[in-house]
């Protein structure tokens, strides 16, 4: 075999047969894809035996660069739609690939890849099921998109959505904001900042369990990719008719990130997160969640941010450490760093 | 975390705020006498102020009695829309790798931003400092390398040092398209407006650095105003609002430095040297809100012309006026509050602002959008109430 992919490697021929083989199918290695069919087949009575409701979802992942500390694109296409599946309650099963990748790819950097995505889908408990190979021009695509989608399993009982949120709930998050995005600027070299950031891409489905276990009635639970945590407590506050209150000093942020954003003129509340998810629960049932939530590997720095309340009104109020309140909207466009 | 919670501690907060409270009653009490009920003025004019005004809420923990005038002093903000259209045609060569500030990418031009330009197949790049440009010009030598050069006194000297630092080392594809702008003669086009009644200044701490105190003595001696040189964190500018008004209450008017541990008397030599050496002052130039201010912007020097973007390509210079109906020069002056302006969150909001200072996120529009209830706001307009306004009614 060629050591980079070439356009055979998706025409369909021995090539693409070969590249199938020994690099998807013998490091995903289930016995779905070891039959090499184009479908893989779940005998539903099974399905039915672990939940009540399928939850179905899809994202892509197109992250520049393919690698950068503390996970790359095979870790992130996983987490990321295991993550998706999760904040619905469900237990994710089975998931999908699809990869599209630019002609000159180093096939031992795909390898890596692959070899990622199967240690977190084992990590995470899911199978990866059944998947594509394209292979584009070279300049048509950035060197490698992956495209996953996701089944899982919804429990009886587990009712979570953003229209959900009740005034006097508790705000949770599980750990340090930021991480990802921080991670990200930083490992584009473009800074050239010496610190040791790393993203905080995890599988989220675990503690999600461990959650529903000491509080069946989670009333929303989003994970706080693209947009931050600013924009999935826009999102609550939108859909539940609530105002979600958070108090600044009860943030975690790392210090490391917080200096990234001085510098640059960003706002940790708007970037993105990859292991992070935020939940609104009854508050009687807070305290005793984030003890749990605290000694579960994905949570060890949980933490109470916030409530809803009423009034003033619909949307996200923040009190600063400085003592003042202002709004938290959602953010135009992408955020930019300053001039000065 | 070190060097920046220090200045933004809560209770050091709570005690200026009442020293401002008591300096306040006092001015306002002597006015009184004097028949005089207007509410004091105060412009801070730098956009990275008006920014920590609006993340930390600061107008709500001032009195009633103190309005603050959100200054012209955003860069991004007053990037004229016929210079944004030179830029996007520069940037549209084929030959050109054009390089920017992030925060540039988004001023509209009067057919579209850079950002637009760059979806349209332009090969734009935003940088963190001019020196990435020059990096990027070393590296591809068959392309021609223009930075967008922006900004006040703040980042002339970057910009000079790069310039100069590609002559050394005989760099011929690196060009500026150099829209710098100073300080002092904007500060003199609002002083000289009749319209304008500021009662005190929050001057640029960073252009200041560069700069140093000696330049803002004009505001103190022929305008009359007191003036203090503010740094950018919250504190800081609660510090300073209690210089400016000791001053007014104490009738003094001076140049004093708030921000000293940056500042110093003098400003930075070498770096007020780099921008004697490359840059001259241009009889004009024009600032979106303000419209055109004599000196305010300076141009390449013609000893290194061939560093100079609108030398080596031809750029159309077109002055585009903003559209009918903004009222940005209005609310630059502190004339009327950025709500009041009939465009505000109607036609003009942050995804299609048609003023300047609805672009930038540091521009007073932008932030009152980003930080204000915008409905309540614009009930408020209707009402035609004034006075001021919290951040939930």
């Amino acid at each position: 075999m060629s050591d980079v992919i070439t356009l055979a490697h998706g025409s369909g021929g021995k090539a693409m047969e070969e590249l199938i083989r020994t690099v998807f199918v013998s490091t995903f290695d289930n016995s779905e894809l070891t039959n090499m069919e184009d479908q893989a087949r779940f005998d539903l009575a099974e399905l039915q035996q672990q939940g009540h409701r399928l939850a179905f979802t899809t994202d892509s992942y197109v992250v520049d660069p393919l690698f950068f500390p503390g996970g790359d694109i095979g870790k992130l296409a996983v987490t990321g739609t295991v993550n998706d599946l999760a904040m619905g309650g469900a237990k994710p099963l089975y998931l999908s690939c699809a990869f599209i990748i630019e002609e000159g790819l180093p096939i031992d950097t795909l390898k890596k890849v692959v070899r990622s995505m199967q240690d977190t889908a084992r990590e995470a408990g899911v199978s990866i099921v059944t998947g594509d190979t394209k292979v584009v021009h070279k300049g048509s695509c950035d060197k490698l998109f992956i495209n996953t989608a996701g089944v899982g399993v919804i429990a009886e009982g587990v009712n979570i959505r953003a229209q959900g949120a009740q005034v006097g709930d508790a705000i949770i998050i599980n750990g340090y904001l930021g991480d990802h995005g921080a991670a990200i600027v930083d490992a584009r070299g473009d800074l050239a900042l010496q610190n040791s950031i790393e993203s905080d891409c995890q599988p989220l489905n675990d503690l999600v369990q461990t959650m529903l276990a000491v509080c069946p009635d989670i009333h929303c639970l989003r994970d706080a990719t693209r947009g931050g945590l600013a924009t999935v407590l826009n999102e609550f506050a939108q859909a539940s008719d609530c105002c979600m209150q958070v108090d600044e000093t009860k943030l975690p942020i790392r210090s490391e990130v917080r200096g990234m954003c001085e510098i640059l003129g960003l706002d940790p509340l708007y970037l993105a997160n990859e292991g992070k998810l935020v939940a609104v629960v009854p508050s009687a049932a807070a305290d005793q969640l984030i003890q749990t939530m605290q000694n579960h590997s994905a949570g060890c720095h949980s933490a109470i941010i916030g409530h809803v309340t009423a009034t003033p009104k619909r949307g996200v109020l923040m009190t600063t450490g400085f003592g003042s309140q202002r709004i938290v909207d959602r953010l135009v466009g992408e955020q930019l760093p300053r001039i000065c | 975390m070190k060097y920046v919670d220090e200045f933004r501690d809560p209770d050091t907060a709570r005690k200026l705020v009442q020293q401002i409270q008591r300096l306040t009653n006092s001015i306002m009490a002597q006015r009184a006498e004097a028949g005089n009920t207007r509410p004091l003025q105060l412009m801070e004019f730098c956009g990275g102020h008006t920014h920590t005004i609006f993340r930390y809420g600061i107008e709500q923990l001032l009195p009633n009695a103190i309005e603050l005038v959100h200054g012209p002093g955003c860069p991004v903000c007053v990037l004229p829309r016929g210079r944004v259209d030179d830029a996007v045609a520069l940037a549209s060569r084929p030959e050109v790798i054009f390089t920017t500030f992030g925060d540039a990418m988004r001023v509209p031009g009067s057919k579209k931003s850079l950002l637009q330009a760059k979806a349209d197949g332009a090969d734009i790049r935003m940088v963190y400092s001019p020196l990435d440009a020059l990096k990027l010009a070393k590296e591809n030598p068959e392309r021609e390398v223009i930075f967008f050069a922006l900004g006040f006194e703040t980042t002339m000297p970057s910009t000079a040092l790069t310039l100069l630092q590609a002559e050394r080392q005989g760099i011929t594809n690196f060009s500026l398209f150099c829209n710098h702008i100073t300080t002092v003669p904007t500060i003199e086009a609002i002083l000289g407006d009749p319209d304008m009644i500021l009662d005190g200044f929050l001057a640029p701490g960073h252009v200041s650095m560069v700069i140093g105190e000696a330049p803002f003595q004009f505001v103190a001696e022929e305008f009359h105003k007191p003036l203090v040189i503010t740094g950018f964190e919250p504190l800081d500018i609660l510090q300073s609002l209690t210089m400016v008004l000791m001053q007014i209450h104490d009738g003094r008017t001076e140049v004093e430095n708030q921000y000293k541990r940056v500042v110093q008397k003098q400003g930075n030599s070498p770096g007020q040297q780099a921008i004697k050496t490359v840059f001259e002052i241009r009889d004009f130039f024009e600032l979106r809100g303000l419209g055109s201010v004599d000196h305010s912007g300076v141009r390449i020097r013609d000893a290194y012309a061939r560093f100079d973007a609108e030398r080596k390509f031809p750029v159309a210079g077109l002055t585009v006026t903003d559209p009918a109906g903004c009222q940005c020069g209005e609310v630059l002056k502190g004339l009327i509050r950025p709500w009041q302006c009939r465009q505000f969150g109607e036609q003009c909001i942050p995804q299609t602002p048609m003023g300047a200072l609805m672009v930038s996120s540091e521009g007073a529009c932008a932030a009152y959008y980003q930080y204000s209830d915008v409905q309540a706001l614009k009930i408020k307009r209707h009402e035609g109430s004034g006075g001021k306004e919290r951040a939930f009614t």
